[in-house]
């Protein structure tokens, strides 16, 4: 038995928003009496965290903190329209679009404070934990839930706001191909260790080293949460995963999780995440979607790692012992 | 074992912020570990019935007839719907944009093309008397020829897949495949002290969520249907089946958006459709959800590709000239395919500049599950073969891969193949940081590059 090591490294970018555009997402926010707000939307939840970053960027805009805000989403007789959760779009788009529905919003309570302190608007700023003050002047100051308050019983005004976010569609040009596919760019870069056992094909990832760079982390636990996901997802895609084992030959396709072989638990592999910013010019609060490009990096990666061990190139994905032992013995045999 | 690396770009962040950078609780993390959230399929509603597809067993093969009968009158079941019961049957999901033409059958009626198309609708009371009676629809199929490769699709005498479309492959403005072209790489190869050629290969991949597809269907007041759907687009669901059912769109109300998972394979619209319209015919609420073989097999799943890259390389290090043909497997319909395909020939030749580069990427049809979106859609399996690539041609040229990946980087301002000036890079610093903390040993004249062109 012989078990060779090997490092690979892959770097990548990966597009932000729907191919060459033309994807609109609304947003419209509202404060109840008590000076909370509700962000109504049909932006989808997918389990990434969604609600949970739309309200985190509305809370910044008006200067509350996260919990005071709901998300009402999705439902196309209450929220006004969205393209979609996918391409990465989620909150580059609807973050855009609640940053200005949020502001909208922000402008009506920072004109009831006004009156009420006997400033102008222009003056006032919000501390992040509900209170509207003069700026330089803390003392000088009014909650968000007593200015949402007055604006509805005393000014008769909705303190409400409108946002939409559209990146024009782009065409490509026929001969040239010239077209803007996307707004901005996520980048990665990872270093993978692996073992190969010559004897069964089979690839040990010992270590994956990932660096993301994501415009901004605007939730620094759910960002974790996408790339450690998106790593083991990466995994699986170079090492186990496919519907059909022996493609083009349609036969054998997994019918369910015994036969569509996934890595379990136990195969997680020990993986380091750095986390590096380059704000967006475009994006909100500079956030990028990294949704989908930490998926990309480990595979390659890995693919190039194997070689580094073993000599053999696998050019086909996924790699598996199978398909491993099959390359080493025919370059034994050549 | 996640770090958050502030020392770069610092100049360009905004520090000044509350609750941006924090790491709020989701909000509905509780729930999602507690199991009290709900998801479409937990809902249950009185006389509430269950469909199930009839599918297709072959690969290809022509319809002669289809008995339902005995189906019909099996205990429990309700109806079966065929494709006449579909108002809009032929449609694909991107023509409300524009893409076009309609190619696929929400039924299949004169033949199927692909293992596991859906022939008939069974609707009963349980799922048991749904499922007996999907074995008592007699198909009578005349199989016909198959094609699964690619490139044998493409050759003349090919079997046909698709007739909408009247040749395996789908038809651009552009001609048979999305191109970008910069600069002459018949110049650049020209140039090159090394080229080399090569082919990679990748296999389809199911997304997998933890709840498969599906919605349950509602009949509501003023002759409006409420669908409760796992979708990843609540209007472009929505949007599909108005066009599907012919019916305005104001007919329909679609709640979801807590989703059990997605990665791309929720974008389809293939269940909302039918199951509405059975709601339509029966006046009932209707459950339909893709058992997990349906999930694994019948849900479209990422494409497989296969990829020929060519590169010319100076001794020096530098790429001169790329040339690409990239050949998308989009099953036996478009659904997203066109899309995904014209998404890939934007991705390549990857984050590095290139001054010759020619890309033809092939959107082809094949005797195969339709492929869709899923996470990483027209890129992930493009940066397997273009980062293989990388490592290939360092070697070739007796480079360490990582400071020949140092020498080709964009930045800022570079111009890329499809036209577009590079804007914020950060290729360069993922790279030094990776270094950095693989403790991978990198010349320090790479080291001190930025993105930033004159910083």
């Amino acid at each position: 038995m012989a078990v060779k090591r090997g490092r690979g490294v892959a770097a990548v970018n990966y597009p932000t928003g729907m191919n060459l555009g033309g994807d609109p997402t609304q947003a419209l926010v509202h404060a109840t009496p008590t000076g909370h707000f509700v962000l109504s939307m049909s932006s989808v939840d997918v389990g990434q965290g969604m609600k949970s970053i739309l309200a985190q960027i509305a809370a910044e805009t008006l200067g509350v903190p996260t919990d005071h805000v709901w998300v009402d989403t999705a439902d196309t007789d209450t929220g006004p329209h969205c393209t979609g959760t996918f391409a990465s779009r989620g909150t580059h788009r609807a973050g855009n679009a609640v940053i200005a529905a949020a502001r909208e919003a922000r402008q009506v309570l920072l004109e009831v404070a006004a009156d009420k302190l006997e400033v102008s608007a222009d003056d006032l700023v919000t501390d992040g934990q509900g209170m509207i003050h003069i700026k330089g002047a803390p003392a000088k100051a009014i909650s968000i839930a007593e200015a949402a308050g007055a604006a509805q019983f005393e000014y008769g005004r909705t303190v409400a706001g409108r946002g939409i976010f559209l990146v024009d569609r782009s065409f490509p040009d026929p001969v040239t191909g010239k077209m803007k596919p996307a707004t901005c760019y996520t980048h990665a870069c990872t270093i993978a260790e692996v073992e190969v056992d010559t004897d069964t094909g089979e690839v040990t990832v010992l270590d994956l080293k990932n660096v993301f760079e994501i415009g901004r982390a605007l939730n620094p636990a759910m960002v974790k949460q996408q790339l450690v996901g998106g790593n083991h997802m990466g995994v699986a895609h170079a090492l186990y995963e496919t519907t059909e084992p022996y493609y083009p030959d349609r036969a054998h396709g997994g019918r369910d999780f015994n036969e569509y072989v996934l890595p379990g638990p136990g195969d997680v592999v020990p993986a380091e995440f750095v986390v590096l910013e380059r704000p967006a010019s475009d994006g909100p609060f500079g956030g990028k979607g990294p949704g989908e490009m930490c998926a990309n990096p480990q595979i390659p990666a890995i693919a190039n790692a194997i070689f580094d061990a073993i000599g053999v190139r696998i050019d086909e994905m996924p790699m598996t012992p199978e398909r491993v032992l099959r390359a080493i013995l025919a370059a034994e045999g050549a | 074992m996640m770090r958050i690396e502030k020392s770069y770009f610092a100049d360009e962040r905004d520090d000044d912020l509350h609750e941006i950078g924090q790491p709020r609780q989701r909000a509905d993390v509780l729930g999602h570990v507690t199991g009290i959230t709900s998801f479409y399929a937990d809902r249950n509603h009185e006389g509430m019935l269950h469909l199930k597809m009839v599918r297709s067993p072959h690969h290809h093969a022509r319809i002669r007839s289809i008995d339902i009968s005995a189906a019909a009158a099996h205990p429990g079941v309700r109806r079966v719907l065929l494709a006449a019961d579909v108002p809009h049957n032929i449609y694909t999901i991107l023509s409300f944009i524009g893409i076009l033409p309609e190619d696929e059958p929400v039924l299949a009626f004169d033949k199927v093309r692909w293992m596991g198309e859906p022939v008939a609708a069974v609707l009963a009371d349980s799922p048991r008397a749904a499922a007996e009676a999907v074995a008592l629809v007699q198909v009578d199929y005349d199989p016909l020829p198959a094609i699964f490769d690619v490139e044998e699709a493409m050759q003349p005498g090919a079997p046909l897949v698709n007739e909408y479309h009247g040749q395996n492959w789908y038809a651009y403005d552009s001609g048979d495949a999305r191109k970008v072209r910069l600069g002459d790489v018949a110049k650049g190869f020209a140039e090159a002290d090394v080229v080399l050629e090569q082919r990679y290969q990748s296999s389809p991949i199911e997304q997998a969520p933890s709840e498969t597809s599906g919605c349950v269907v509602v009949p509501d007041q003023n002759g409006r249907f409420t669908c409760y759907t796992g979708t990843q687009a609540m209007f472009f669901s929505l949007t599909n089946a108005a066009i599907i059912l012919d019916v305005p769109e104001s007919k329909l109300h679609f709640v979801g958006g807590t989703v059990g998972g997605g990665f791309g394979g929720k974008t389809d619209t293939v269940c909302e459709p039918i199951a509405i319209l059975a709601s339509m015919v029966t006046g009932q609420a209707i459950s339909f959800q893709f058992n997990r073989h349906e999930e694994m097999q019948m849900s479209s799943p990422r494409a497989a590709e296969r990829i020929y890259l060519k590169h010319g390389v100076m001794k020096d290090g530098r790429i001169v000239a790329c040339e690409v043909r990239c050949y998308v497997d989009s099953g036996a319909y478009s659904r997203l395919s066109p899309y995904g395909t014209n998404k890939a020939a934007a991705h390549f030749p990857g984050p590095y500049t290139i001054p010759n580069v020619a890309i033809d990427a092939y959107c082809v049809y094949t005797n195969r599950t339709p492929s869709s979106a899923m996470r990483g859609f027209g890129c992930t399996i493009g940066d397997f073969a273009l980062e293989v690539q990388m490592d290939k041609l360092a070697r070739l040229i007796g480079m360490d891969p990582l400071e020949f990946r140092f020498i080709n980087a964009y930045r800022d301002g570079d111009m890329k193949a499809h036209h577009q000036p590079t804007e914020g890079a950060a290729l360069i610093e993922c790279m030094q940081e990776a270094a950095k903390i693989a403790h991978w040993p990198v010349d320090p004249r790479f080291m001190a590059m930025s993105s930033r062109k004159g910083s």
